[in-house]
Parts: C-alpha cells; sequence; structure tokens
C-alpha cells in the first residue's frame, strides 16, 4: 500500500505540491489527473525517490521513501514523462543492463526478458537500435525496462503523451492489462484515459487534491447539468420558451426553428432525468417528437469545474 | 567482502560498461581519440630531432596541454548527457547509490585516457629502438603522472558534467578548471610571497615535473590522490542536491 501524508515540495518560492494526502491499495490502478502544472510530476518523482518531499511523509509498504530509497526503488518500476532510453544502444542491451543493476541476470535475464519481450510486443526490435525505433515502440521499451524486475508497484507519467490514436489505445490495453496484477500509478492529463484505465481516480490542482473517488463518486458528487436536444415538429418559439414556466429546473440554451418546427437544446440537473415528463408534455401540446438526445455531464465538466473554479477563487 | 560492497563494486563495474559502450557507439570518441595522437605525435616529432636527447621530456611537455582539450571533451557528457536525454532519471531511481554512478563514469573517461596514452607509446618505442642510455625509470614514472595528472582533470571534468544538462557549458567549464591548475605554476611571480607556496602545492605542473623526473614523492601522490578525491565527492553532493534544488 501507498500512502502519502501532508505532501508538500517547494522548488524555493514556488510551491509545487501543497499539502497533498492519498492512499493507493494494492492491486488498484490509481489515476492522477490534473492539468499541466498541477504537481503531478512532482509528486510522482518523489514516490520514486527522485526528488525529497519538503515536509510531509510517504510510504511503501511500510517503507518509508527518505529512510529506505533502496527497498522503495526494488519494489517500483518507474516510466518518466521522458523515457529514459540510451539512443545509442539496442533495446536488448538498454534492457541488460536495468536488469543487471537490478540483479538480475543470466537465466533468470532470460526468462524475464522473454516475458517482457511478449507482454509489451517488443520481440520483432530486440536487436534495433532505440534511436530507429518509432515512438510508440520507444514507449513499449521504456514500459519493458520497467517491468523487468516484476515490481509491485508501477509508476507511470503520462505513458501515453506524443503518441498516435491507435498507439494509445495499445498502451492503454497493456497498463490495463498490467493493473490486473500490479499497483498502478498513472498520470494524464486525457481525461478519457483514466477514465477507460483507472479504478480510482485523484485530481490534482495547483498543488492540491481537489477530487479523490472512483468515477461513479466523483461524477455522483458533481452539480452537473445535462443537456437535452429536442426537436419538435408543429411547435413555435413561443411555447417553447414556456417550457420552464412548465418545468422550473430547465435552462434554454438555444433554439432555431427548423423546417419541421423546432429545436433547441436546453439543460437540467443531472440528477433529475426529465426526458420522460417532457415527451409526455410534447404529446399534450399535439408536438411531434423528431428527436430527443441525452449528453450526461462527464468527466471533463467535472475536471473543469474542479480545475477552473479553484484557479479563479485563488487568483 | 561484505555483501553491500560487493554489489556495489557490480555496479561501479555495469556503469563503467555501459558509459565506455557509449563512448565507442559514437564517431565521438574515435575522433577525440585521433586528434590526441595526431597533435601529440606532431608536437613530439617536430622537436624531437632537433633536441636531439634521448628522452621523453617534449612528450611530457606536450600532452598535459592536449590534456586542456582533450579531457573536457571526453568528460562534458557524462552526466549531462545523461541530464538532456532524461536517462538520469532512470539511474537514479534504480537501485543504485549515486556514487557508484558517478565512479563508474569517471573510469570509463580514465579507461579512455588510458588508450590514448598508450596510443603515444609508440613514441616510446621509436625512441627505444634508437636510443642509447635512456632512462626508461623516468618514462615509467612520467607516464605515471601523466595517468594521475589525467585523473584530476577528468574528476574536474565529471564534476562540470554533473552542474548542467548542456555538455557544452560542461566542456567550458572543465576547460575553464583544468586551465587554472595548469597555468597556477605559471602566475607565481605575479602574487605575494606568502601565497606562492599553496598556489604551488595546489598547481598541476609543479608535481608533474617533480614526478616525470622520476621522483616519486608522497607528497606529490597525496597531491593526486585528494584531488580525485575531492572532485569526485563534490560530483556525488550535487547529485544529491537536485532532491532538494
Amino acid at each position: 500500500m501507498i500512502r502519502v501524508e501532508n505532501l508538500v515540495k517547494n522548488f524555493g518560492a514556488v510551491e509545487a505540491v501543497r499539502g497533498i494526502n492519498f492512499t493507493v491499495q494494492d492491486g488498484e490502478i490509481l489515476g492522477f489527473l490534473g492539468p499541466n502544472g498541477a504537481g503531478k510530476s512532482t509528486t510522482l518523482r518523489i514516490l520514486t525517490t527522485y526528488l525529497s518531499p519538503t515536509a510531509g511523509s510517504v510510504s511503501i509498504d511500510d517503507y518509508d521513501i527518505t529512510r529506505h530509497p533502496t527497498e522503495v526503488r526494488r519494489l517500483i518500476g518507474y516510466l518518466p514523462e521522458q523515457n529514459p532510453l540510451y539512443g545509442d544502444m539496442l533495446v536488448y542491451d538498454q534492457l541488460s543492463f536495468v536488469a543487471a543493476v537490478r540483479g538480475i541476470r543470466g537465466k533468470a535475464f532470460r526468462i524475464a526478458l522473454g516475458r517482457v519481450m511478449d507482454v509489451c510486443g517488443i520481440r520483432e526490435v530486440i536487436h534495433r537500435k532505440l534511436d530507429e525505433l518509432s515512438k510508440g515502440y520507444r514507449q513499449r521499451v521504456g514500459l519493458a525496462q520497467a517491468i523487468i524486475h516484476d515490481p509491485k508497484i508501477l509508476i507511470l507519467d503520462e505513458p501515453s503523451s506524443g503518441l498516435d490514436p491507435n498507439q494509445i489505445v495499445e498502451i492503454r490495453e497493456l497498463i490495463k492489462r498490467l493493473g490486473k496484477e500490479k499497483t498502478v500509478i498513472m498520470s494524464s492529463h486525457i481525461l478519457q484515459e483514466v477514465q477507460a484505465v483507472a479504478d480510482r481516480i485523484v485530481i490534482l490542482n495547483e498543488g492540491e487534491v481537489v477530487a479523490d473517488g472512483t468515477y461513479a463518486e466523483l461524477m455522483a458528487g458533481f452539480e452537473g447539468r445535462a443537456q437535452l436536444t429536442l426537436e419538435l415538429k408543429n411547435a413555435d418559439q413561443a411555447a417553447i420558451e414556456a417550457l420552464p414556466d412548465r418545468f422550473p429546473e430547465i435552462e434554454i440554451q438555444q433554439g432555431e426553428a427548423t423546417a419541421a418546427g423546432y429545436r433547441v437544446r436546453l439543460s437540467y440537473p443531472t440528477g433529475k432525468d426529465l426526458r420522460e415528463q417532457l415527451f409526455l408534455h410534447a404529446v399534450e401540446s399535439g408536438w411531434v417528437v423528431l428527436e430527443m438526445s441525452r449528453q450526461e455531464a462527464k468527466l471533463e465538466d467535472v475536471f473543469r469545474q474542479l480545475t477552473v473554479k479553484g484557479a479563479g477563487a485563488r487568483a | 567482502m561484505p555483501e553491500a560492497l560487493r554489489q556495489n563494486l557490480w555496479h561501479v563495474w555495469l556503469v563503467f560498461r555501459r558509459e565506455l559502450a557509449t563512448y565507442f557507439n559514437s564517431a565521438g570518441a574515435y575522433i577525440t581519440l585521433v586528434a590526441f595522437v595526431l597533435i601529440a605525435g606532431w608536437f613530439f616529432s617536430s622537436s624531437f630531432f632537433l633536441i636531439n636527447e634521448s628522452d621523453l621530456r617534449v612528450l611530457f611537455g606536450i600532452i598535459p596541454i592536449i590534456y586542456l582539450f582533450f579531457i573536457p571533451a571526453i568528460t562534458m557528457g557524462l552526466l549531462a548527457r545523461e541530464k538532456s536525454a532524461g536517462t538520469f532519471e532512470l539511474l537514479i531511481t534504480l537501485p543504485l547509490e549515486d556514487w557508484t554512478v558517478v565512479w563508474g563514469k569517471y573510469l570509463a573517461a580514465m579507461a579512455l585516457i588510458a588508450v590514448g596514452l598508450l596510443f603515444s607509446l609508440v613514441h616510446f618505442l621509436t625512441l627505444a629502438l634508437v636510443a642509447t642510455n635512456m632512462d626508461t625509470g623516468a618514462i615509467i614514472s612520467g607516464y605515471l603522472g601523466l595517468l594521475l595528472a589525467g585523473g584530476v582533470y577528468a574528476a574536474a571534468g565529471i564534476f562540470c558534467s554533473a552542474l548542467t544538462e548542456n555538455q557544452i557549458t560542461a566542456f567550458i567549464l572543465g576547460f575553464m578548471i583544468v586551465f587554472i591548475f595548469f597555468m597556477l605554476n605559471k602566475v607565481l611571480l605575479f602574487v605575494p610571497g606568502s601565497m606562492t607556496a599553496i598556489l604551488q602545492y595546489l598547481s598541476m605542473d609543479f608535481h608533474l615535473t617533480n614526478i616525470s623526473r622520476g621522483v616519486i614523492d608522497s607528497r606529490n601522490l597525496v597531491y593526486f590522490g585528494s584531488m580525485i578525491t575531492l572532485f569526485l565527492t563534490l560530483t556525488v553532493r550535487v547529485l544529491e542536491m537536485r532532491k532538494w534544488r
């Protein structure tokens, strides 16, 4: 288990991390979400013992990161944001160097190498020079290097940045597969990614945790508004603009007359589903529903609300 | 040997081997070596026949000057390149002690310097073929002096490489430090008498002259040893400072 308590990191006068708390259970995939500069990389660099905290404590499986850095480094596999590969080396040499430092040699190395080559799909490039590989392959080698010692904990800093859409899907699948047996912390500023991969999400903004929970929990706690688009035959502007009198939760956002009747986009609180009542109302009024589609509030809205509001309040 | 030390030495060896591979995977190392050999050979041969003496004193005078460029060139990338490529973060988060990284890299640079010196042995062999009454002892101790001087310069160079992620900056800083060591003995005339003894002790020339005359004095060895230790320790400290930035 990873336990982060009141973690603070200052770079001179800049407060990069301002007293954050969270825990990660064994076997969990934690998505670490936040806009650029929120303190994600700094936090991960402290967890991996690259940086020392200014205050607060981090323990990983009962090892304190400042008192037992070597033990912590053994437990962790880490893929930094800037993929740490020696461009002039062969994939094989890079992996064998990292494995040797971790004390994996001879037969044990051949077994480990076979495993990571299959898991990460790098068998066909194993004798290529790293500089010659595409970004997608480089990223896979970076992952292979992070899991060569079969670590219990995997820390990935923006693992999909700079990849094309196909490669992003591949990397996500890979992370999900790895997450079945390992504890994973993955940072990202891409919401769909975290939503797709993580069991739990911690949202960081300006060095503070602004939300922590499963996707469902985050959505439930959020007073967002669902959007509904309606196209109604026989309806006219006046009748539509009268809708909020009947349903006070409704807010009309946009409307326009169409050939058939009237098309309107309106919003109401996520918690309330007004579709049935609106349908019945339409029937009552003699309108024909040509289109009715709803867009749920998404993680994006939660994210925007939490991070932009926070910024506004502080400014 | 205790288990922890054995493991640390193993790590030094791994870093050393990886660094050497990087040296010889790139054209840079070969170009630097060839330049070293050619320049040393040119200056040595062009004055050797004029002096008409069976010793390598000219060579021992030339090499410290070539060192001023040669050594910063081979040490500039040792840590700066790792930082700019991001591999530094890998090295630091592997279960390695910082000093094993520094020592492994330092020894790789020393290996390259030793290769350069080995090539210059060709002049010694030429001399041995034609010479009468050669002072082999002085030549051996002269080479030892060159190796140790290279050791001090390389330690200063890796220290400069730890300070920056820019290799050019590392080269210029390294050149400046090495140049100061080189010049100290030559500016003694201009400093107050009370300081001459200290400056002279710090200057490379002073110790190098002693040792290449065939006198291996413990005072000189202590100088080389302590300078190397000082710079390597500083390098490790600089690496640790990243944590507190």
